[in-house]
């Protein structure tokens, strides 16, 4: 149950670290948005099975912040993307098509 | 009064599992600070508000939980795949698609899970219309997009709030 | 063996945060920093766990969770200022 517990967080780790390699990489705010959001959730989600698997006793309250978590992030990424696009945020050159941009006359 | 209720109900077993105990004096506690909130914001949304009362409704929620956790594996994974290839094979761009969805809390969440999916994020919302920023666009058109992004959960929406 | 696993995984998670660190000075827009501070804060709750864990205080986790809280309001925050602009 330990080494199960442990490998959980380790791979939660990985998705942190690929969403703040995301992060890094990616060409404008909305798909950075998208990177930076996505594998943290899940990152975070996993390493909180993981210590849930370690520490039995905190199983419950572990739930509620992934819980929390689960439900606040794509809140907070939706939020986000809203703004920047309202704000003008540049997007990349790679970007194909903007319907938002094409009916608001932009 | 339902909505009323509900709140109540919400605000009071979110009280109880973050206490872990039930033990006299933190129940009343809890349910008093949950009736005071909940009489402050009558109109306050809560996951259950919409939710049909019905089995068939219930059963959908429990099966969509399990979707929706699948989907945010496959979501990962592909972004992972995209972050991790060093030509960085992106081609986004932001599409409209439309949902069937009457009710708020539907289409609350069908723009939450819209979010935590494959290479999908909810820009803006506009009633029925919805503005999705997609990192690889391959349906640009209305319907296509909204075949590949929005149908797959509307379908387990749809029973839950219409 | 649990404990070398968890101490690679705070590694890890700790040069996740230096990445995201670094795109939150490297900027360049405004919205890019707020992206970076939202990442920040989420890999910074995993963060509040794994000392819980290394200290063996279940009331950290009380803490993980206010700062979940008080972090996706500062984010909503400043959206909204992105938003309208000062």
């Amino acid at each position: 149950m330990d080494v199960l517990g442990g490998l959980l967080v380790v791979a939660g780790a990985a998705f942190l670290l690929l969403g703040g390699l995301g992060l890094v990489r990616m060409p404008d705010v909305f798909n950075r948005i998208q990177a930076g959001t996505k594998a943290t959730t899940l990152g975070t989600l996993l390493s909180l099975a993981g210590f849930a698997g370690l520490q039995p006793d905190w199983t419950l309250k572990l739930f509620l912040i992934g819980l929390f978590v689960l439900f606040t992030n794509p809140l907070s990424s939706q939020v986000l993307a809203r703004a920047a696009h309202r704000a003008g945020a540049e997007e990349s050159p790679l970007t194909t098509v903007d319907v938002l941009n094409d009916e608001q006359g932009k | 009064m339902r909505s009323f209720a509900l709140l109540f109900l919400t605000l009071f077993l979110f009280w109880v599992l973050l206490n872990g105990s039930l033990a006299p004096d933190v129940l009343v506690v809890g349910a008093a600070a949950a009736l005071i909130i909940a009489a402050l914001f009558p109109k306050a949304l809560s996951a259950l508000t919409d939710l049909r009362p019905t089995p068939r409704a219930l059963l959908t929620a429990v099966a969509y939980v399990f979707y929706f956790l699948k989907e945010l594996i496959k979501s990962n994974l592909a972004v992972a795949a995209i972050v991790l290839s060093p030509n960085l094979p992106v081609n986004p761009g932001i599409v409209k698609v439309r949902t069937k969805l009457k009710s708020q809390m539907g289409r609350m969440l069908l723009a939450n899970s819209i979010t935590l999916t494959p290479g999908t994020l909810t820009v803006e919302l506009a009633g029925e219309w919805l503005y999705i920023h997609w990192v690889t666009v391959d349906a640009p058109d209305i319907d296509h997009a909204t075949a590949s992004i929005v149908a797959g959960f509307e379908r387990y929406l749809e029973v839950m709030y219409g | 063996m649990a404990e070398l696993l968890i101490n690679l995984a705070a590694m890890i998670t700790g040069v996740a945060f230096l990445l995201a660190l670094w795109r939150f000075f490297a900027g360049p827009a405004d919205a890019d920093r707020v992206v970076a501070f939202d990442v920040l804060t989420i890999i910074g709750i995993t963060g509040i766990v794994f000392v819980a864990f290394l200290e063996g205080r279940g009331i950290y986790l009380d803490v993980a969770l206010v700062y979940a809280l008080l972090s996706f309001l500062g984010v909503i925050a400043v959206a909204r200022y992105l938003e309208r602009g000062l």
